[in-house]
């Protein structure tokens, strides 16, 4: 258990930051996308896009059906390794509302052993604002946790911190002549823009005009995923998508 | 038919096969001064006789006349039908939209001459919705048109009655044709028009080829069950023309030692564009089409017209150059291989190949654009851009002189192309899977097809064919109790016809003049509303940063950002670009030249064949460092910049060195080099990484021997193709071609970007749940001989067997520096990446130690955005 732990949360070197701070709590981004709030005991997922597959299957994409399996396969490899006493999902956590009652029998048995013994929230998104009983847990709009409100889409009115998903951030960065991108977590220390975490989830590039009013430009980190740690960028080293 | 026949080819011995000829034809022949030429009767002889039959000829040798005149006597010989027409009676297909349109105008005129009762129209892309729907009612006698309309009308259900009649298929620049995803679509139409119209006879015209039979097979129904062997068509050869007059161009400086622009050899060319009445000059890539004709303008100080053409630039401005040339108005047009196949566009006399001929295959179709008369030589003059290419324009050279042909060989149908027929075949009628099968094979790509992969494809169409199967009620075509599968519903007909062909283009962006406010000199601001120059790909736009200046249209263009789908440009006052380049040529260094140039590199007495300057170059190479013998591979590794350099010279084209690229900085990165990147061209690949490779190698952590072991192509490969950007692109195209994701329609909103995105997320997870799914087996097939070159790849490894030479220089070798010059590079998923993450993370941590100031004067990213 405790080498898993490690697995995916590994040391970063000591110049590397491993936390992010929003408000005056410390939370840890993990490299899957998800993000740990440890003092809390609670694991963060945001569009999760379940059920996107069969989505566009109905209107003639026959696109391969694994793709809930694959999403929920790796948040249950997270939740083996922390196991968390609280899981919240912040919207779109299915592609379509009325995709939740039709998810696969192994599939369904998957997601009911994920929330077995845990508190499980569900915050509805555009994508999933009327999720049916069958999908366990809680449903709920906004949650708040700690003075910090955990909603789909980042508001215009917030006064305090939040943390939302729906936007897809990715960040790009050029380095010796080469580029990377990757998705990313984005924050200015107030408001934090999750990744999605949905294995049919394509991202928009924090520099978009979608971003423009979220955040304070000169505090903007973006904490873009690697595959031996999250690395935190610094916003003004970040380049728009061409 | 132009002057094209205006000689007799042979001597008396036609005049027995005049009989065929009616009376009509003799005469016309006769009243332009001509006679017609053996090929020609042989043909219609032939196909008068139902006879499925090729026509080799050379260019200039009245090919097109040949391949008509059956139809022509055929439809002569019919009394006149009052009403509408009983379906249509020929149909020509071409490669080529424009190559339908220049056909039908010049078979107008001997129709009109002769005064026969034939209706003649085109039918391509461009043919308005109407005329389209006009035609599948009241078809003309003759249709031309392309492999994708054919296929858009045999998804109708009035294919039987339009097809039924069909007495003559005429497939033009076959050679061009065949071997390609769009041969396969060609040749799965032409057996369901055969199924129509069983009595239909076929005529494959094509250029000179390699291998004619197998060419040849292409247009006879296969009987793979019945008659185990192959069964070819009859062929026809014209007589040869005269022996195009070639010769390298001899320039009074030195040819570079790297670089694509020729730049050198400008006098000489304007010389030579200045003795001839049009030229053409044909290059590579687009990028080296825009070089020369912005270096040429440079240089035009007799105002010559010298125009622009390549598949870039807007359509209305290629339009114009074309009847420019037809009119002759240009002395001169720069082309890429836009301008390849058959168009007479005005009367060209002088070819100049600019770069590397790749394949003396494609530099004979190149050089027969000069000249259509078969009496006298096709002129062509071949510029090398660099000293590698000085070998292989000699290489290609004395391949002409042998008359040595390197088309490709065929290779089986592929099954992503066969989804798109079987969903369109539904959308017709619905059809019994055991008929549709037969059907197939009889199309000589999918012979040898499997019963088991036609059913998987099948699978595949109707429901997806997962394992998990849970898309039946979502299924596309759905199976009845008599067993035939029918459409399940009308959309998926409307989806199937708007994304029917397989061109799939790379995603583009419009480059967009901007219009700057305040003024050109002291702008505040700018409006994207200019004028639109063409498109280029998303991949290129990806490279560039705002500020980065690069050619395009024959202009330096700065670019400023992007909006939308548009690239933002403005006009920079430079002479230079910055990015001086991009996308690399479509076609790989044939094989075939490749080995010639490898025997000329490693034969010193070859040496004497070439210019002094490059034989002193590969005497400089041997001084400085070694020149390979041809059984063996070089490999340097030396220092430059920042990084450190592995460059070997396996000359297998720029795909398979890709490929190996790939390979071997997953090996490199095992062995902690550090791999960054790579770039290949046609002769070698480049490495770099952050760790010394020599030091590595000389100290033993780097086996030579086992980094280019034939193992790579085993696991490596498996787990490269896992996260291979190579594969994503080949699986993208798959997927747009067998229907599972859409095309992205002009005036829709979804991105490239989003869409690239998409399926290669729907690659991941497929490729993690179903390995075996077909559609990974056709995105590997289609890698494997294309962006891949597998086999390519295969046969090198072997060919090596570790007779790896290896020399560690101080800096960059002469024969290095072509390829350190090359532009496209791949950048390496894995450790570089985390190193670069790493490196760009701790500049933050870095500035947020030092004084705030630092992160205060550094530009906003919203601010920048904001500009942008």
């Amino acid at each position: 258990m405790l080498q898993a732990r490690l697995d995916l949360m590994p040391e970063t070197a000591p110049t590397l930051r491993s936390h992010l701070v929003i408000g005056r709590h410390t939370l840890r981004p993990l490299m899957a996308g998800a993000l740990y709030w440890e003092a809390e005991d609670t694991l963060l997922v945001a569009d999760l896009h379940l059920e996107k597959g069969a989505a566009f299957a109905a209107r003639g994409m026959l696109l391969p059906p694994y793709d809930t399996r694959a999403t929920l396969s790796r948040l249950g490899k997270l939740i083996e390794a922390l196991d968390p006493q609280r899981v919240v999902a912040l919207g779109d956590s299915f592609h379509r509302s009325e995709c939740a009652d039709n998810l696969v029998e192994d599939d369904f048995a998957l997601l009911r052993s994920l929330q077995e013994g845990r508190d499980w929230f569900w915050i509805c998104g555009n994508h999933d604002p009327h999720l049916p009983k069958t999908v366990g847990g809680t449903v709920c709009a906004t949650l708040t946790i700690g003075g910090v409100v955990l909603r789909h889409e980042p508001s215009d009115k917030a006064t305090g911190p939040e943390i939302v998903g729906h936007l897809h951030p990715i960040a790009r960065i050029c380095r010796r002549g080469t580029v990377v991108r990757r998705r990313c977590f984005a924050t200015d220390g107030s408001r934090l823009v999750m990744p999605a975490f949905g294995a049919y989830t394509g991202g928009l590039n924090v520099l978009h005009e979608a971003f423009k009013p979220l955040f304070r430009w000169q505090q903007l980190e973006a904490w873009m995923m690697g595959r031996r740690a999250v690395y935190p960028v610094l916003g003004s080293l970040l380049l728009p998508d061409q | 038919m132009s002057a094209r026949t205006r000689k007799p080819a042979a001597g008396n011995d036609q005049s027995a096969q005049t009989a065929h000829l009616p009376k009509t034809f003799a005469d016309w022949f006769a009243s332009r001064g001509w006679h017609p030429r053996a090929h020609q009767l042989e043909l219609l002889e032939r196909a008068r006789n139902g006879r499925d039959t090729l026509l080799i000829a050379p260019t200039g040798g009245g090919k097109t006349l040949a391949g008509f005149l059956p139809s022509l006597v055929d439809l002569a010989g019919r009394p006149l039908v009052h009403g509408p027409a009983r379906g249509v009676h020929t149909l020509y297909v071409s490669p080529l939209k424009a190559l339908a349109t220049d056909i039908a105008r010049n078979l107008a005129a001997p129709i009109a001459e002769m005064g026969l009762p034939i209706q003649l129209e085109t039918r391509t892309g461009d043919t308005p919705q109407s005329r389209r729907a006009r035609q599948r009612v009241l078809p003309p006698n003759i249709l031309l048109t392309t492999p994708e309309q054919i296929a858009l009308m045999l998804s109708h259900n009035s294919a039987g009655p339009l097809f039924g009649n069909l007495k003559y298929v005429i497939l033009d620049e076959l050679h061009a044709l065949s071997a390609s995803k769009r041969g396969d679509l060609l040749a799965l139409d032409l057996v369901r028009l055969r199924t129509l119209a069983p009595d239909l006879t076929a005529i494959g015209l094509s250029a000179t080829v390699a291998r004619p039979y197998e060419l040849s097979a292409y247009l006879v129904p296969q009987r793979h069950d019945r008659a185990p062997a192959m069964r070819f068509a009859e062929i026809v050869t014209a007589a040869g023309g005269v022996k195009a007059d070639i010769a390298i161009l001899k320039s009074e400086v030195d040819v570079p030692w790297a670089g694509h622009s020729a730049r050198y050899a400008l006098p000489e060319i304007y010389e030579a564009i200045k003795a001839h009445k049009l030229s053409l000059m044909f290059v590579n890539t687009r990028s080296q089409a825009e070089m020369l004709f912005h270096e040429l303008w440079r240089v035009n100080d007799d105002n010559l017209p010298i125009a622009l053409h390549h598949g870039s630039l807007d359509v209305g401005q290629r339009r114009k150059v074309e009847a420019a040339m037809v009119a002759g108005k240009l002395r001169a047009v720069v082309c890429t291989s836009t301008l390849d196949l058959g168009i007479d566009w005005g009367d060209v006399d002088l070819v100049i190949n600019v770069g590397a001929p790749k394949g003396a295959s494609r530099l004979a179709q190149r050089i027969g654009r000069a000249n259509h008369r078969l009496d006298e030589p096709s002129k062509a003059l071949l510029v090398p851009a660099n000293r590698f290419e000085v070998m292989e324009c000699q290489a290609a050279l004395e391949a002409a002189e042998e008359g040595q042909q390197d088309t490709p060989p065929s290779r089986p149908g592929a099954l992503d192309v066969l989804a798109q027929h079987i969903l369109g075949t539904a959308c017709a009628e619905p059809f019994e899977p055991d008929r549709l099968y037969e059907e197939v094979t009889s199309a000589a790509p999918y012979r040898d097809l499997p019963r088991e992969s036609f059913d998987r494809v099948l699978a595949f169409v109707a429901t997806g064919g997962y394992a998990l199967a849970n898309y039946d009620r979502y299924a596309k075509l759905k199976q009845t109790k008599d067993g035939t599968y029918r459409i399940a519903h009308p959309r998926f007909a409307q989806q199937y016809r708007l994304n029917v062909g397989t061109i799939v283009e790379a995603p583009m962006l419009r480059v967009r003049l901007a219009r700057l406010k305040g003024g050109t000199l002291r702008p505040t601001g700018m409006v994207a509303g200019g004028r639109v120059l063409g498109e280029v790909e998303e991949h290129f736009i990806e490279q560039l940063s705002p500020g980065d200046t690069f050619v395009f249209a024959g202009e330096v263009l700065r670019f400023e950002g992007l909006r939308e789908m548009d690239a933002i440009v403005t006009r920079a006052h430079a002479t230079d670009a910055k990015v001086p380049a991009y996308a690399g040529g479509k076609f790989p260094l044939s094989t075939y030249l490749a080995e010639r140039v490898r025997h000329m590199l490693a034969e010193r007495k070859q040496w004497t064949k070439l210019p002094g300057q490059v034989s002193d170059w590969l005497r400089l190479q041997a001084a400085f460092s070694v020149v390979p013998t041809a059984g063996e591979m070089l490999i340097e590794t030396f220092p430059r910049g920042q990084r450190h350099y592995l460059v070997c010279y396996p000359f297998e084209g720029r795909l398979a060195h890709q490929t190996l690229g790939m390979l071997l900085t997953r090996r490199l990165e095992r062995a902690h080099a550090a791999p960054l990147g790579f770039v290949a061209n046609e002769y070698a690949l480049a490495v770099w990484g952050l760790n010394d490779m020599s030091a590595m190698i000389r100290g033993g952590r780097l086996d030579l021997r086992e980094l280019f072991d034939e193992d790579m192509l085993g696991d490596d490969l498996d787990a490269w193709l896992a996260e291979s950007n190579l594969m994503k692109r080949s699986f993208r195209v798959c997927a747009i071609i067998s229907g599972l994701i859409e095309r992205r329609h002009p005036g829709q909103e979804k991105s490239g970007r989003q869409m690239t995105a998409s399926s290669d997320l729907i690659y991941d997870v497929l490729r993690e749940h179903e390995p075996g799914h077909v559609l990974l087996r056709a995105a590997f097939a289609d890698a494997a001989t294309g962006l891949i070159d597998l086999g390519r790849l295969g046969q090198f490894l072997k060919r090596i067997g570790g007779r790896i030479r290896h020399s560690e220089v101080s800096r960059v070798s002469p024969l290095a520096v072509p390829v350190m010059l090359e532009i496209g590079r791949e950048s390496v998923p894995g450790d570089a990446g985390e190193t670069l993450l790493r490196e760009t993370a701790e500049e933050l941590v870095a500035e947020a130690m030092g004084d705030d100031a630092s992160v205060s004067t550094t530009q906003s990213p919203g601010g920048e955005h904001a500009a942008s």
